[in-house]
């Protein structure tokens, strides 16, 4: 009876200890990527890089983005799978489960369906001219 | 590692008053990839970021055992005009 007392004590202390340590690791790390989120007008993090995406959804969101015209010096890559703790600390950041991520001018957008549903509805042009990261296309001419 | 399907689905039905599912596995049979789904009452008035962010809440456990998950949020409104749509 003392022993089950003892042990479910040990047991909550332990558990205070290991969220306090969570906490304070994520502090220097959080002021870091609230950084990051705004180094570029469009960041992205992702598995692999532009030019060579590691997963699907990873190159998908890159499409995307491409086939808007966002320049490419207007566009900041990290590749989660070289730092697996900015791979943690960003799910843990944007309270957001899943890579990619998507932020434009440091607000966070979302991961890869939201950017193709946004894409397909016309959102994201709307976005990307809004926030000046295109140019807005020119009207179609018609020809009588 | 990876999550069965029916404890994927009650997952949601715990969650959220459901007027259609749509679950499917697409990790070939290994439960490791999802995409779903859901038209519910709950996402109503809400953006699709917001939508996305209750289900990732919800599902919380269920999307940290699997390596990817995929979500379309629909309201029964939404869900009936796309089935129009298709026809």
């Amino acid at each position: 009876m003392l022993r089950n007392l003892v042990n479910s004590s040990v047991s909550k202390v332990r558990s205070l200890i290991h969220h306090a340590s969570l906490i304070w690791l994520t502090q220097e790390a959080k002021q870091q990527l609230e950084a990051t989120v705004k180094s570029s007008p469009v960041v992205l993090f992702m598995k692999g890089n532009p030019a060579m995406p590691q997963c699907g959804f990873s190159r998908a969101a890159v499409q995307i983005l491409e086939l808007h015209g966002v320049p490419p010096e207007k566009l900041g890559s990290f590749d989660v799978l070289e730092d697996s703790s900015l791979r943690s600390d960003i799910k843990e950041f944007s309270e957001w489960p899943t890579i990619p991520q998507i932020y434009v001018n440091g607000e966070f957008i979302g991961g890869c369906d939201i950017l193709l549903s946004m894409h397909q509805s016309g959102e994201l042009e709307k976005l990307l001219v809004k926030e000046k990261i295109i140019q807005p296309a020119p009207e179609e001419s018609t020809n009588q | 590692m990876g999550i069965l399907i029916k404890d994927l689905e009650t997952a949601i039905r715990d969650a959220f008053p459901i007027i259609h599912l749509e679950i499917e596995d697409t990790s070939s049979g290994c439960g490791e990839n999802y995409s779903v789904l859901i038209v519910s009452p709950a996402f109503e008035g809400k953006t699709t970021l917001a939508r996305h962010r209750l289900v990732n809440e919800a599902l919380k456990k269920e999307i940290a055992i699997m390596h990817a998950f995929s979500q379309r949020a629909l309201t029964p409104a939404q869900y009936e005009v796309q089935k129009a749509d298709k026809q």
